[in-house]
């Protein structure tokens, strides 16, 4: 009985997120049409351009080979989606809203290409270590700057990572830029960083190195998710997050240190961010300048990839390879121009992303339209108290405003 | 805990308090010192303030009630001398252009003026219950609406409500998500913002392709001020601002006075801190909470106006560029009251000014310097302000019984 249950509610689980995503893709087919362009030879050219068209054994030649380097760069795209993905979610599970992502991602990135340049000649598998565990450790302090904050003054987090954010930005400007201390010794005048040597890229597993082919950074984001489903679910501290996330106060009670669940977890947000960081700096970017530091959005899509995939494992890594297959079908590089105007479509995937998410943020499709009763709470993400407040005379703070509130009624109405 | 035990202990500590901010504006003078107008060429009165104001906040740090106070102070006073090393290390001429006070104000106001409006917006629609975090793509909406409607009508004023009716109805996609919808705010926020992005995106590529905006549209114009243009430092600092600056200025006594001084305003905030307890006296939560909400969507994206439109004279791709999120930040530094974001936005606006004219200092670290309003805030929040408390009943969803 119980395990039909369970296939029932992933069966819900899967078949809710699915209609999302097709209600999300008719809706931007109407944009394309009031546009004046054809829908259908519209996403048609979007599907060929993400490469998925790979898996059909009946694409061959050219075709082929094209459709091979688009599925590579899906994978590349998705990779990062997915670790900023399980950042945000981590902390969506203990009630925190990490919207620094961008900033952990950032100092991340600073702190692999800052490593993996200044080696020459080191051992290729410790030095790629070396990096990704800085990147990781670096993204981990950023982000307990915000969680111990959290902790210990109670400051809100969405305005701690948010500055947060920002200070991550300026200084790696600072640090790259012309005459920055960080700046390229090779290229002098340009505002990016020192290139990574050799022995710090992540092996390619397929396509062409030096084509953005598809490196191991692919398995370090599956390793995060499956290390993200194991501590949430088989560890004592996911347990504890879990309880803090649903009811801080109850979890409190129960002798749980909710100050302590929040800096953890935020630290281990920023782990997720460092790492992709990593795989993007050591997979395929090799360099950072001062204009990818602004253009990025990884940290962002990073809310909406863990808010599609409804805070688990696996669903984040479902909803960044969705992502990702949109950001590339829709690419200059990827879209057939003759169809579809790629820099519309890179919008149009902007405003489908949109509505996903806006669709996933509410029991609407499950109750409306699949007409299952509302109570599963399968529509909503176990966010619980994404903006709680967590002040710990809560209720007596209540309880006074109400009484003053209520005397200023009786007086006003 | 008695009473008894806690009562004797209510006097030291707000003694302790009061020595707590003077050693912090000790601080301020020691790196004031040196500025124009004083413009003190030596360091050493500067090194003797700040030493004291640290010493200060140490005492008061050792009250266990005043520690982060004490320490926020201490670390001022440490961090006014090397500042004042770095002024009087500069020529009297240097410090002179880079603090020239009212390009300083003039300046900080154009970097503020969207974020007073939304963050007043942002105070709202949360006073009403309903978590905002679309400011941001509702801003956008108005930065994009404004200059289209200034373009195709000729005249300011139509792209202003242009602006603002389309930042009004992405507000109004947030409130039946989240008011009817019952949806995770903070879920149909961000939707909300990817939304205006794509779209935006999506109309400016169709509209003007690669060309972007004309460079001549009918602007929002400047005020200027007859008789105060004359002034000294007035005339520089208020004597050509933007008309949008002045009305966001005019809006924050207004809203103000709307939320604790009328009628509707108290039910507002009713509804937003015990919304059953309201409704029970026969307040209409859903629909004061959807009028809040589009509201502040239209107040936002009048931020957006002003930055497209008034400013800049043009739009481009994602031009917020995180705005709607400092003003969130705002909002919650100011303790959901419109003159404490007023405040709030003021010092962001004021150190993003300072921190572009430090530049002339030393361009590279002027870069650094970009960092400092955010790093500011961060530590004022953390180190002064403390806890802000939301509406109670902000973020959730209202169930009619």
């Amino acid at each position: 009985m119980r395990s039909r249950t369970r296939i029932a509610r992933a069966g819900r689980g899967l078949l809710i997120p699915l209609v999302t995503v097709v209600l999300a893709f008719i809706a931007g087919g109407f944009v394309v049409l009031f546009t004046g362009h054809d829908p259908f030879s519209t996403y048609g050219a979007i599907f060929d351009g993400t490469g998925l068209n790979w898996l059909f054994p009946w694409v061959t030649g050219t075709a082929r080979t094209t459709a091979a380097f688009n599925l590579q760069q899906t994978l590349v795209a998705a990779t990062p989606l997915i670790l900023t993905g399980l950042s945000v979610a981590f902390a969506f599970r203990v009630g925190l809203f990490n919207i620094g992502a961008q900033g952990q991602y950032t100092v991340g990135g600073v702190m692999a290409v800052w490593i993996g340049s200044i080696f020459p000649n080191m051992n290729p598998v410790l030095h790629i270590v070396l990096a990704i565990a800085a990147a990781a450790l670096m993204g981990a302090a950023w982000a307990a700057i915000a969680g111990w904050l959290r902790a210990v003054v109670g400051t809100h987090e969405v305005l701690s990572t948010i500055m947060l954010n920002w200070i991550a930005i300026w200084v790696a400007t600072y640090l790259f830029q012309a005459g920055g201390p960080l700046q390229s010794t090779t290229e002098a005048g340009n505002p990016v960083s020192n290139t990574i040597v050799p022995s710090a890229h992540l092996p390619v597993i397929w396509g062409n190195p030096l084509l953005q082919g598809l490196s191991i950074g692919i398995f370090i984001s599956l390793a995060a998710a499956v290390a993200f489903w194991a501590i949430m679910n088989r560890s004592t501290l996911g347990y504890e997050i879990r309880a803090v996330g649903h009811s801080p106060d109850a979890a409190r009670g129960a002798g749980i240190s909710v100050a302590r669940s929040y800096a953890v977890t935020m630290a281990i947000c920023g782990v997720f961010a460092g790492l992709a960081a990593a795989t993007d700096v050591l997979g395929w970017e090799f360099q950072i300048s001062t204009g990818d530091l602004t253009i990025s959005q990884v940290g962002f899509l990073g809310i909406a990839v863990a808010l599609l995939g409804r805070n688990t494992a696996i669903g984040t890594v479902a909803a960044a390879l969705l992502f990702g297959a949109l950001e590339t079908g829709t690419s200059v590089r990827a879209l057939n121009s003759n169809v579809f105007n790629p820099e519309l479509a890179s919008q149009l995937t902007l405003i489908i992303e949109g509505l996903v998410v806006l669709l996933v943020s509410t029991d609407l499709i499950a109750v409306r339209i699949l007409g299952l009763p509302a109570k599963l709470g399968l529509g909503r993400p176990r966010a619980g108290t994404a903006l709680d407040r967590g002040v710990p005379d809560e209720a007596a703070t209540a309880a006074a405003v109400t009484e003053g509130l209520e005397g200023k009624l009786e007086q006003g109405v | 805990m008695t009473l008894s035990v806690e009562r004797p202990r209510l006097a030291a500590p707000a003694e302790h308090r009061r020595l707590g901010y003077a050693a912090a504006g000790l601080a301020a003078i020691a790196w004031i010192l040196t500025l124009p107008p004083i413009l003190v060429r030596t360091p050493l009165p500067s090194i003797v303030l700040g030493l004291l104001a640290a010493l200060v906040g140490v005492v008061v740090a050792t009250d266990p009630s005043h520690r982060r106070l004490g320490a926020c102070a201490a670390g001022l006073g440490l961090i006014a001398i090397p500042l004042a090393l770095a002024m009087t290390n500069q020529t009297a001429a240097n410090v002179r252009i880079v603090f020239t006070w009212s390009a300083v104000v003039a300046s900080g106001l154009t970097f503020a003026t969207p974020l007073i409006f939304g963050a007043l917006g942002g105070i709202i629609s949360e006073r009403s219950g309903v978590v905002n975090i679309g400011l941001e793509g509702m801003m956008l909406m108005g930065c994009y609406f404004g200059i289209f409607g200034a373009d195709i009508a000729h005249t300011w004023l139509i792209g202003a409500v242009l602006g603002m009716a389309a930042g009004g109805l992405l507000a109004l996609v947030h409130a039946y998500f989240s008011i009817h919808l019952r949806a995770n705010q903070v879920v149909s926020g961000t939707a909300v913002n990817l939304l205006a992005v794509g779209l935006t995106g999506y109309l400016f590529i169709a509209q003007y392709g690669d060309n972007g905006t004309p460079g001549t549209l009918p602007q929002v114009p400047n005020v200027n001020l007859p008789v105060v243009t004359h002034v000294v430092f007035f005339g520089d600092a208020f004597g050509h601002t933007n008309l949008l600056t002045w009305v966001g200025l005019l809006l924050v006594p207004v809203v103000w006075w709307f939320l604790f001084r009328t009628r509707a305003g108290l039910r507002l905030r009713a509804i937003g801190e015990q919304p059953l307890a309201a409704s029970t006296v026969g307040l209409r939560v859903m629909a004061t909470r959807y009028v809040a909400v589009t509201v502040s969507g239209v107040f936002a994206a009048l931020g957006g106006v002003y930055l497209s439109d008034g400013f800049d004279g043009s739009f481009n791709f994602n031009m917020t560029d995180g705005r709607g999120f400092i003003a969130l930040a705002a909002v919650i530094f100011g303790k959901w009251n419109p003159f404490g974001a007023l405040g709030a936005a003021l010092l962001f606006g004021l150190s993003s000014a300072l921190a572009y004219r430090l530049q002339t200092f030393s361009q590279t670290l002027g870069t650094l310097f970009l960092a400092l309003p955010y790093a500011l805030t961060l530590i004022a929040v953390a180190g002064l302000i403390g806890r802000s408390r939301p509406p109670a009943a902000s973020g959730i969803p209202y169930v009619k019984e």
